[in-house]
C-alpha cells in the first residue's frame, strides 16, 4: 500500500491515524454510535464520485487518533446495491484497520448475516450488539459471550443512546489494532460442489492477488457471478483511479 | 504492491471459465448458506422470554395504521408539525428582519459617508445585501423548526407507517408503495428526494416516483408558503385562529400535491410507462423514543446550514442579477418591467401577474429564491419601504393588486410548478436520459399552468372575487 500511504501524507492524514470502519444494517442505531463516539468531530459529504452520503469522524482513545468512517447502512454485502458496493469496496479495498458491525439485538438473524459476510472479506471485526434495551424489553436476552466464542470474535454489548459499552467498544478496537486481541472468524463452509471449485481456485488466485485481497473471498465473488468486482479491482488495484481512503480522507 | 494489467486479466479469464460452467443458482446456495449459519448462530445464543414480550408497538400499529384512524391521525399530525413551525417561525423571523435592515441602513449610511457612487451602493446594498438578508431572515426560522419536527417522526419509526397507509393508493396509480418514502424526503429537499427513489428497485416505478417527486414541496417552498398562508388566509379571521388557517392552508396545498402525484403516476403507468406495480416488503421498525436534543443539533448542523449555505450562494447574485435588471433601462423601461409586460398577458390568465412570473423563471436556481426576488423587483418600482412586518408586506402585495386568488394560485403554481435547477441536473444524473429529464420539466409545469388556468377562470366566470 505504498502508494496510498504517500497519498494520505499529503491529504493529511497521518499514518498514526487508525481507520475503523462502521457498517451495520438500516436501524440498529448506527448512527447513535457514530455520533456517540466522535461528538460534533465530524466531516460529512458525498462518497466519491457516488451520490451517497457520507460521514467520517474522529475521536481519542488511549492517547490513539481513530478516523472513524460511517459506512452506508445495508443488509448485505453482495453489491446489490450503490450503498452495498461502497460498503463492500471500502471494507475490501481501503482496507480499515477494524470494522465495527453494529447489529440489533431484536433480530439477530438478519444482522448476522451482514456479519458474517464481512468476516469472510475481514478478519479484524468487531461485532456490537446494540440495542440491547429494546431486546430486553421484548424479553429477548443475547448470551454475549456465547456468541463471541462461535464467531470468534469480540462481540460487545451496546445500548448507545445511553452510552453504555461504548467504552468496552473502543478498548476493544484498539485490542484488535495492537494485537492485544487476536480473531479468529468463523469461516462459512459451503455445499462441497461450491468449496470445491473453491479449492480449485485458491492457488491461482493466491498468486494474481498477492494478498491483495482474500482468495477464498474473491473465488465466492466469481462463483455467484458477481460483476462488479472486476470493476472495482480494476479501479483501486491496477489503475489506482480511486483512492478510496484518500479520497474519503478529503471529502468535506 | 499492487496489481498489474495481467493480474486482472487472468481473473476475468478465471471469472468467465467458472461462470460459463455455473448455474445462477450458485448464489442462492451461498445466500442461503450464510442466511442458515446466521440463523444457527443466532439461536444458540438468544433466550426469548415470551411472558415479557409487550405488545405495545403492535397496539400503537393497530391505531396509527387503521383504516379509520389512519387518515385523520396522518392529517392531524401534519397539521401540528406545520402550525408550529409558523407559530414558531414568527417571531424569530421579524426579529432577524428588524435586526438586518438595520444594518441595511447603516451600510447605506456608510456608502454615503466614504461618497460612493449611487450605483454600486444600490447594486451592494438594495441588490446582494437585500437578497441575502430576506433569505435567510424568511427561510432560517421555520427550516430550524420543520427540520428538527420532521426528523423526531423519523426517529419515532411513524413515516414508514405513512408509507403503509398510503400504500393502497400507490398500488391503485400503478406505482411503488415506497414512493411515499421518497416523498418523504422530498419535504426536505426535491434533489434529496429523487436520490432516495434508488429504494424503489423497478425501473419503471422509479422514474414514475422522480416525475412525481417535485409535488412534494421542498423545503425551499416551504416559506413562501407560509409567508403567503399567513398574510392571505391566516389574516382573514382573528389573530387567535391565523396560525391554524395557515396552516390548515399548507396542509391543503399538500394533499393537492398528492392527489396531483396519484393521478400523476396513475396517467404514466397507463401510458408512458405501462406495468404492474411490482410487490414489496415494508418493515416497520419498533417505535423508538426520538433523542430530542440530538435530532435538534443533528438537524440544524447539517441539514439547516446545508440548505441555508446553497440559498445563500444562490441569494447574493440573485440579487445582484435582479437590482441589474431592475436598474437597467432600456427606452425608458427597466429591463425588469420589460421582462414582466411581456409574460403579464401569460401571468393573467392563471391568476398571476408578470412579475410573479418573471420570479418564477429567474429563481429557476433555486425555489428559495423566487418570493424574495418578486418582493425585490416590487419594491424596486415604487418608493423603497421598510419590509419589516408582515402588514408591510401585504401593504405591497395588495399595492400591486394581489387579491386571494393571485396568493392561492401563487401556492398552486409554487407547488406544481417546474423542479429546481438542482433538481434537474439531479435527475439527468439519476435518469441518465435527457427525454426523462425533460419531461420531469414540462410534465410539472404543463400541470401548474393548467391547474392555475382553470382556477383562474373559474373564479372569474363565477365572479366569486
Amino acid at each position: 500500500m505504498v502508494s496510498i500511504n504517500n497519498q494520505l501524507s499529503e491529504k493529511k492524514v497521518t499514518e498514526k491515524e487508525i481507520v475503523v470502519a462502521l457498517a451495520g444494517n438500516p436501524n440498529t442505531g448506527k448512527s447513535t454510535i457514530f455520533n456517540a463516539l466522535t461528538g460534533l468531530k465530524q466531516h460529512t459529504g458525498n462518497w466519491p464520485g457516488k451520490t451517497v452520503s457520507y460521514a467520517r469522524g474522529n475521536y481519542v482513545h488511549r492517547g490513539k487518533s481513530f478516523v472513524l468512517v460511517d459506512l452506508p447502512g445495508t443488509y448485505s454485502l453482495l453489491a446489490n446495491s450503490i450503498d452495498e458496493l461502497i460498503a463492500r469496496d471500502f471494507i475490501c479495498f481501503a482496507k480499515p484497520d477494524v470494522t465495527i458491525v453494529v447489529t440489533d439485538a431484536t433480530n439477530l438473524i438478519r444482522n448476522l448475516n451482514l456479519a458474517l459476510q464481512i468476516m469472510e472479506a475481514t478478519n479484524n471485526v468487531v461485532v456490537a450488539i446494540n440495542l440491547l434495551d429494546e431486546a430486553e424489553r421484548k424479553g429477548i436476552i443475547v448470551n454475549i459471550d456465547k456468541l463471541s466464542e462461535k464467531l470468534g470474535l469480540p462481540v460487545v454489548g451496546t445500548v448507545a443512546r445511553n452510552q453504555m459499552g461504548l467504552n468496552r467498544l473502543k478498548d476493544t478496537i484498539d485490542d484488535i489494532v495492537t494485537k492485544k486481541i487476536v480473531t479468529n472468524p468463523l469461516k462459512i463452509h459451503y455445499p462441497p460442489e461450491i468449496e470445491q471449485k473453491i479449492q480449485e481456485m485458491t492457488p491461482e488466485l493466491e498468486n494474481i492477488l498477492k494478498g491483495e485481497l482474500n482468495p477464498r473471498w474473491v473465488a465466492l465473488r466469481i462463483l455467484e457471478g458477481d460483476k462488479t468486482l472486476i470493476d472495482s479491482i480494476k479501479q483501486y488495484l491496477v489503475y489506482k483511479e480511486i483512492d478510496i481512503k484518500g479520497e474519503v480522507a478529503l471529502c468535506h | 504492491m499492487s496489481l498489474t494489467m495481467n493480474n486482472l486479466n487472468k481473473i476475468i479469464e478465471l471469472s468467465n471459465y467458472y461462470q460459463k460452467n455455473s448455474q445462477t443458482s450458485n448464489r442462492d446456495k451461498i445466500v442461503s448458506q450464510i442466511y442458515s449459519q446466521s440463523e444457527i448462530i443466532a439461536k444458540q445464543a438468544i433466550r426469548n422470554n415470551k411472558d415479557k414480550t409487550t405488545d405495545l408497538d403492535k397496539r400503537l400499529d393497530d391505531i396509527l395504521t387503521s383504516k379509520i384512524f389512519g387518515y385523520p391521525i396522518m392529517l392531524l399530525i401534519l397539521s401540528i408539525v406545520f402550525w408550529m413551525t409558523i407559530v414558531g417561525a414568527n417571531y424569530p423571523s421579524q426579529i432577524l428582519a428588524t435586526i438586518f435592515f438595520y444594518l441595511q441602513e447603516q451600510l447605506t449610511n456608510l456608502f454615503q459617508y466614504f461618497n460612493a457612487p449611487e450605483w454600486l451602493r444600490g447594486f451592494l446594498v438594495d441588490g446582494v445585501y437585500r437578497g441575502l438578508a430576506w433569505v435567510v431572515s424568511v427561510m432560517l426560522p421555520p427550516m430550524a423548526i420543520f427540520f428538527p419536527l420532521f426528523t423526531i417522526l423519523e426517529d419515532l419509526g411513524y413515516l414508514p407507517r405513512v408509507a403503509f397507509n398510503l400504500d393502497r393508493f400507490f398500488q391503485k396509480a400503478g406505482a411503488h408503495g415506497k414512493q411515499s418514502l421518497t416523498m418523504s424526503m422530498g419535504f426536505g429537499c426535491n434533489a434529496a428526494g429523487i436520490i432516495s427513489c434508488r429504494i424503489i428497485e423497478s425501473p419503471r416505478e422509479r422514474l414514475i416516483a422522480i416525475l412525481t417527486n417535485n409535488f412534494v414541496p421542498c423545503n425551499g417552498r416551504f416559506p413562501t408558503l407560509i409567508t403567503v398562508a399567513t398574510i392571505f388566509f391566516g389574516a382573514a379571521v382573528s389573530a387567535l385562529y391565523s396560525t391554524i388557517i395557515a396552516s390548515m392552508v399548507i396542509v391543503g396545498i399538500v394533499i393537492v400535491g398528492i392527489i396531483v402525484t396519484l393521478i400523476t403516476s396513475w396517467l404514466l403507468s397507463k401510458t408512458l410507462l405501462k406495468g404492474v406495480p411490482s410487490s414489496f416488503t415494508l418493515e416497520l421498525p419498533p417505535y423508538r423514543k426520538p433523542q430530542i436534543m440530538k435530532v435538534f443539533i443533528r438537524s440544524v448542523y447539517d441539514r439547516t446550514m446545508f440548505v441555508l449555505k446553497r440559498a445563500v450562494k444562490i441569494a447574493a447574485p440573485a440579487g445582484a442579477i435582479t437590482w441589474l435588471l431592475a436598474n437597467t433601462y432600456l427606452n425608458g423601461n427597466s429591463l425588469i418591467d420589460i421582462g414582466a409586460n411581456f409574460l403579464q398577458p401569460l401571468g393573467y390568465a392563471i391568476g398571476l401577474d408578470g412579475y410573479i412570473l418573471m420570479a418564477f423563471i429567474l429563481g429557476f436556481p433555486a425555489n428559495e429564491i423566487v418570493f424574495p426576488i418578486l418582493i425585490m423587483s416590487y419594491l424596486s418600482q415604487g418608493s423603497l419601504m421598510e419590509l419589516d412586518s408582515f402588514a408591510a408586506l401585504k401593504t405591497l402585495l395588495l399595492d400591486h393588486g394581489w387579491t386571494w386568488l393571485t396568493a392561492l394560485n401563487l401556492l398552486l403554481f409554487s407547488l406544481l410548478h417546474f423542479p429546481c435547477g438542482t433538481t434537474m441536473l439531479t435527475i439527468k444524473k439519476e435518469t441518465g436520459s435527457i427525454k426523462w429529464t425533460a419531461l420531469a420539466f414540462i410534465i410539472p409545469t404543463s400541470i401548474a399552468f393548467l391547474v392555475t388556468f382553470a382556477v383562474a377562470q373559474t373564479v372569474r366566470l363565477l365572479g366569486i372575487l
